[in-house]
């Protein structure tokens, strides 16, 4: 308790730091934002939510750190792990998630979760239990005389997240395929009466959403580190922003993405870095209780 | 009680779980913690099978029973943030009157403080449907394993040491399977009565369409806490026995383990049949049988194994071995069904029936 009073005080006392936490959180936001729009989409277009999405993005963070360690430059990670995602996505959707689509949504989630539990253990038995990182080597500016720290590579993973969300919605907004996917969206049986392969927009939905997390994945490996069974508290996370925006809402999961990451950044500093995962859990079920209030009040009537 | 399938199935568990541990000596461990999956998967059944509520996170109520019959146990006679930080420098011995008073306090309170506690969960989770009350029981369970593993007065990530069984290991053994197997045979007798009355048949109207029982005036919130609550009370006491039988308990793998013992619920009851008296039983069994026989084989790739189970299961074999043979052989559960006389449609049906071949 003291030292959470402590902390709040410091933050009174010294505003700039305020300023320091804030941009470190949107700096890190994006990166959330850009997963959690992956889940949005799988979940919104094919009502699959996907407990390994945290675990795609380990594996991303892999490919970038592996990359480092064989002598290239981590930032080839980031195409890179979005082409080998798309691949990974692309079986894992032929193999498994094709038959749950159609099942309730009970079966979606406990198949995924059983694909995160082969994906975290395959990782540690490939690479070790050791926490990594892959050092992007981009030079940093300091700010207010010290107080506040910028990294290239915070800024940099901000930049290529913004232009590659920026990227997927003029994607989905203006070619055939992002048309159809949001008519699928929509209504399956409508668009299959018109003439779309909705099976096709869905492997084309999922293997996009693995590339996603996959490229997102190479960025958190360089900006902060990667461990085999980090991808559960991923997965909250992205489910976090996705249940408090509504996954119709695009921009609203986009915006939630960066709330998270500024909170997360406030929350470490106050609570201290031992509790984050709580804070996480315990603002997922703080979200699905305001979630389940507001329903109440929206009693619907029999069907 | 009359005698069918059902009841000699009863009589003929109850013999082989007594008989079990004295034919299997070497296999005591195992047979208990048989019997625990098998709680495991008739407590998750209440409300995933019965009720059509999947949780993922009932491990929470285990975990609970086992911290809170912990702290009964250790606070009865000893100072616990005492007893959790002196654990492993100072050895502290408990007498076996101290030993026994305490257990029997310890599982009463884990029972009933599970319980206690799922009336609040209850009534914070059950607003949530479908797949937002899997995630939100299965951030209760990873939440509580967070919290407890930062908790400095009951030992935090390195767990508390229980006390030591007054007797030789074999006498421990033996206890422990018996209270294992008292716990479970006593929950399947419950539920067998519990799904014969009226409350069983609201459970199912809950499961097969929540807004109609609503409106049909059965008070779905009440009915549903109340589910939790006796599973609650089970897992409690459960996780209270498995805490003193292995004589360690530590929050994250032991107390809230959400990826081994948390899944299996969800798995045996998918495997054995969803819904169904026996299948969590039948289910429990062949799943420990092949995790035990695959466990040996595949040492260091288990937990891959494992995942590809659930994959297989979820995906390929969802109607359970119970619901398979009902599917194959529905006449050797249905009663025949009986016409009535009054009937006219059901006359017509008969004469119709009693026709010689041929005529017209």
């Amino acid at each position: 308790m003291q030292h959470i009073i402590g902390n709040i005080s410091i933050l009174w006392a010294a505003p700039i730091l305020n300023v320091g936490l804030l941009l470190d959180g949107l700096m890190i936001g994006a990166i959330f934002a850009l997963a959690a729009y992956g889940l949005a989409l799988v979940w919104g277009v094919m009502n699959v939510k996907n407990l390994a999405q945290g675990d795609f993005i380990m594996m991303g963070g892999y490919v970038a750190w592996y990359l480092d360690q064989s002598g290239l430059h981590p930032l080839w990670g980031v195409p890179i792990a979005f082409l080998l995602l798309w691949g990974v996505g692309w079986v894992l959707y032929k193999a498994i998630v094709r038959k749950v689509i159609t099942r309730d949504l009970f079966t979606s989630l406990l198949a995924t979760f059983g694909i995160a539990i082969v994906i975290q253990q395959g990782l540690n038995l490939a690479f070790g239990p050791n926490t990594q990182s892959a050092q992007a080597n981009l030079p940093s500016w300091s700010l207010a005389g010290g107080l506040i720290t910028v990294t290239g590579t915070r800024l940099f993973g901000l930049v290529l997240a913004v232009l590659l969300s920026a990227a997927v919605v003029l994607f989905m907004k203006n070619t055939r395929m992002g048309q159809a996917i949001r008519a699928t969206a929509q209504d399956p049986r409508a668009a299959r009466v018109l003439g779309i392969n909705t099976e096709r927009v869905y492997t084309f939905t999922f293997c996009l959403n693995a590339a996603i997390c996959g490229a997102a994945g190479a960025l958190v490996a360089m900006v902060w580190n990667i461990q085999p069974f980090m991808g559960t508290t991923y997965s909250i996370r992205l489910f976090v922003i996705v249940t408090a925006a509504g996954f119709g809402n695009l921009p609203a999961v986009i915006a939630a993405g960066f709330g998270m990451g500024v909170f997360e950044q406030f929350g470490g500093f106050v609570f201290g870095a031992e509790f984050q995962q709580a804070i996480i859990v315990l603002l997922l079920l703080a979200v699905l209780t305001v979630r389940q209030i507001q329903q109440l009040s929206l009693r619907q009537a029999l069907q | 009680m009359k005698r069918n399938p059902h009841s000699i199935a009863l009589a003929g568990l109850l013999v082989a779980g007594i008989a079990a541990p004295l034919l299997l000596p070497d296999y005591s461990n195992e047979l208990a913690l048989l019997w625990l999956m098998i709680l495991f998967a008739l407590t998750w059944d209440i409300l995933g099978g019965q009720m059509g509520y999947n949780s993922l996170g009932n491990i929470f109520f285990f975990g609970v029973g086992m911290y809170i019959s912990a702290i009964v146990q250790i606070g009865l006679f000893y100072d616990v943030g005492m007893y959790t930080s002196g654990a492993r420098t100072t050895h502290i011995t408990f007498t076996t009157f101290q030993y026994f008073s305490g257990l029997g306090l310890g599982l009463l309170a884990a029972g009933l403080g599970s319980a206690l506690i799922a009336v609040a969960v209850g009534w914070a989770l059950f607003g949530l449907r479908g797949p937002y009350f899997a995630i939100g029981t299965l951030g209760l369970a990873i939440a509580a394993a967070e919290l407890v593993a930062s908790w400095e007065w009951v030992g935090a990530a390195s767990g508390i040491s229980m006390p030591v069984f007054p007797g030789y290991p074999e006498a421990q053994k033996l206890f422990f399977y018996a209270l294992l197997f008292a716990v479970s045979f006593a929950l399947l007798l419950f539920l067998t009565w519990l799904y014969s009355t009226r409350f069983g048949l609201a459970l199912n109207a809950i499961r097969d369409d929540e807004e109609k029982a609503e409106a049909m005036g059965l008070h779905t919130r009440r009915i549903k806490r109340t589910a939790l609550v006796l599973a609650a009370f089970f897992l409690g006491i459960a996780g209270a026995i498995f805490g003193n039988m292995i004589g360690f308990i530590e929050p994250r793998d032991i107390a809230f383990p959400t990826t081994t013992f948390n899944i299996y619920m969800v798995l045996m009851v998918l495997l054995g049949g969803k819904g169904t008296l026996w299948g969590p039983v039948i289910g429990a069994t062949v799943f420990h049988i092949i995790k035990e026989a695959t466990w040996t084989y595949f040492l260091g790739w288990q937990y891959v194994t494992l995942g590809l189970l659930i994959v297989i299961i979820v995906v390929y074999f969802q109607q359970g071995i119970v619901g398979w043979i009902l599917e194959k052989y529905p006449n050797w559960f249905a009663a025949k069904p009986v016409p009535d006389e009054r009937d006219p449609y059901a006359k017509a049906a008969m004469q119709l029936a009693a026709r010689p071949e041929g005529s017209p």
